[in-house]
């Protein structure tokens, strides 16, 4: 997949939580939970959301690699490499 | 419509236990993970604590009292839009103590300004006390305690402790001397927005949550006690119910976690150091209420929605949960609560120690649970005068109530302490495939924390289904 590909698949999972998230104003390199007002709960949908579309396992630990739309690309890339 | 034991099959992905909100949650999550799923319940109805029972054509709800705002989100992503929209905030909230008297609609707004003008307290201290408690979150230190951060930013106002600790109280049992983490986070979802509740009431909400989860295809049972949960070699391998053997590769137990430990799972399945650990699980105080319907042709006029009441002199934990508290809350339910319905009722809630009600005789139970009433009808009368002749039905809860209906261990409606919280995340590594959900750690208490920690524990549930494939 590629970095792109990656970062319409986050936006794509975000739009399903949050139908109102408004995308055009987002800065890449800001957190995504100032500017979208997603909580903890949000987090965890992406996770889920990653692992039931592309069976990925992401631990808790690394949660905070997807504080960013660039840490997520950063992050998902090397593991959605084949996808 | 819930089907009978017999009808279920041998085998499914995934068993829950219990259908309390966390449990029910668990079981939408999981089916819309692709799994099979089975909800078995040991009562006639869903729902757990989130309950409700009819009387003489009254419906009385018996922990409706408010919710966050957070739920309406949360009900959105988790269930549907349809559960979500009814959703409605309750807008007079009233403080009614030898302290203060004071109406809130229980927002960050209306607290900073009654902090402010009535309570003297300046604007810079109570922007820090709600950033502060903003940022806590559940991994931070908890050896300050909620009493110690009361004293850090409102020093001996033991009037602005009881405004900022009593409704928390009486939400999720925590006490003045429990971490100051766990009042911290529950703040700051429930005194920032509002206070809310299901119009159509519990039913309402019991039914249509019910309803999606069949349109999802769970296989719902009622009257279907679980005896035992099945562990081969540190690995769950299903259920026995009614002398039969349910396959499964994953267990989510909604029973309490001290009655999933103890009751439901063999003792040679957890290591020593994980029941020492386990044993030290303090459960949380119980309740007491008092049910009242208002007679067909009496109203009660606007008195507000939630009442927090007392007539001791000043804030005390202990004091909240004696047996002869004078410390309650009135939740009124008008007819506004379930349209179409045209009925006034009461439910008068206080904190009880299980401890107090466990030693009486039936004789004894039956005239102190009279006199329980008759002290709540006294306090009931600075509200509603003359309360006692306007009811025709009046009936009261105790924690042995509690445990018969919940089968919590000693009748706690709470949950735990917050070493729960560990014990129930982590069973899973000690039992592979069972998991726990419920109310653990005081955090995960209420309406709002039972669902969404369905969906935490959820998705540890699908991680672990999925790494066995």
């Amino acid at each position: 997949m590629t970095r792109d590909a990656i970062k319409d698949l986050i936006l794509e999972i975000i739009e399903d939580i949050d139908e109102d998230a408004d995308f055009d104003t987002l800065q890449a390199d800001k957190p995504l939970r100032d500017q979208l007002d997603l909580d903890s709960m949000d987090f965890l949908d992406i996770v889920m959301e990653l692992r039931k579309r592309h069976k990925l396992q992401i631990p808790e630990e690394d949660y905070p690699e997807l504080a960013t739309l660039d840490s997520c690309v950063n992050y998902l890339e090397p593991l959605l490499a084949d996808a | 419509m819930p089907v009978s034991f017999s009808q279920a099959a041998d085998k499914y992905d995934v068993i829950v236990i219990g259908s309390g909100l966390g449990g029910l949650t668990s079981a939408n999550r999981l089916v819309y993970c692709g799994y099979s799923v089975l909800l078995l319940e040991y009562h006639s109805q869903l729902g757990g604590l989130a309950t409700w029972f009819k009387r003489k054509g009254h419906i009385f709800d018996v922990s409706l009292h408010g919710f966050p705002y957070g739920m309406v989100k949360t009900c959105k992503k988790y269930w549907n839009k349809e559960i979500m929209n009814s959703i409605v905030q309750l807008k007079d909230i009233i403080f009614d103590n030898p302290q203060f008297h004071l109406k809130t609609t229980f927002d960050r707004v209306d607290f900073t300004d009654k902090l402010n003008k009535q309570f003297k307290i300046s604007q810079s201290t109570i922007d820090a006390f709600f950033t502060r408690v903003a940022g806590m979150n559940f991994y931070d230190d908890q050896s300050m305690t909620t009493r110690e951060l009361f004293e850090d930013f409102f020093p001996g106002r033991s009037d602005v402790h009881r405004l900022l600790m009593e409704p928390i109280s009486y939400a999720n049992g925590s006490t003045l001397d429990d971490p100051a983490i766990t009042y911290g986070i529950v703040f700051s979802n429930f005194m920032n927005k509002g206070v809310f509740t299901f119009e159509g009431g519990t039913d309402k909400l019991i039914g249509m949550m019910t309803t999606e989860l069949e349109n999802n295809g769970v296989t719902i049972c009622t009257n279907a006690k679980v005896d035992r949960i099945v562990v081969d070699k540190g690995v769950v391998r299903g259920i026995e119910c009614q002398g039969r053997m349910i396959e499964a590769g994953a267990v989510v137990s909604n029973s309490g976690i001290t009655n999933t430990i103890h009751n439901l799972t063999d003792q040679d399945a957890f290591s020593s150091e994980f029941m020492e650990k386990s044993n030290k699980i303090r459960v949380n105080n119980s309740s007491c209420q008092v049910y009242m319907g208002v007679k067909k042709e009496d109203k009660i006029d606007d008195i507000g929605d939630l009442l927090f009441t007392s007539t001791t002199p000043e804030f005390d934990s202990t004091e909240l949960r004696d047996f002869k508290t004078g410390s309650k809350t009135f939740s009124v339910y008008y007819p506004k609560t379930r349209p179409g319905h045209d009925r006034y009722t009461i439910v008068a809630s206080m904190n009880s120690n299980y401890s107090d009600w466990d030693n009486f005789t039936e004789e004894e139970y039956k005239k102190e649970k009279e006199a329980l009433i008759q002290r709540t009808l006294v306090d009931l009368n600075r509200y509603f005068p003359n309360a006692q002749e306007r009811m025709d039905w009046i009936e009261a809860a105790t924690p042995r109530t509690f445990n018969r209906y919940t089968l919590h261990t000693r009748g706690t409606s709470f949950g735990t302490k917050f070493e729960g919280l560990d014990i129930s995340r982590s069973i899973f590594k000690e039992v592979n495939g069972l998991f726990h959900v419920g109310s653990v750690g005081i955090i995960m208490s209420g309406w709002l924390g039972a669902i969404n920690y369905g969906v935490i524990v959820s998705n540890d549930v699908d991680a672990y289904m999925r790494s066995r494939d």
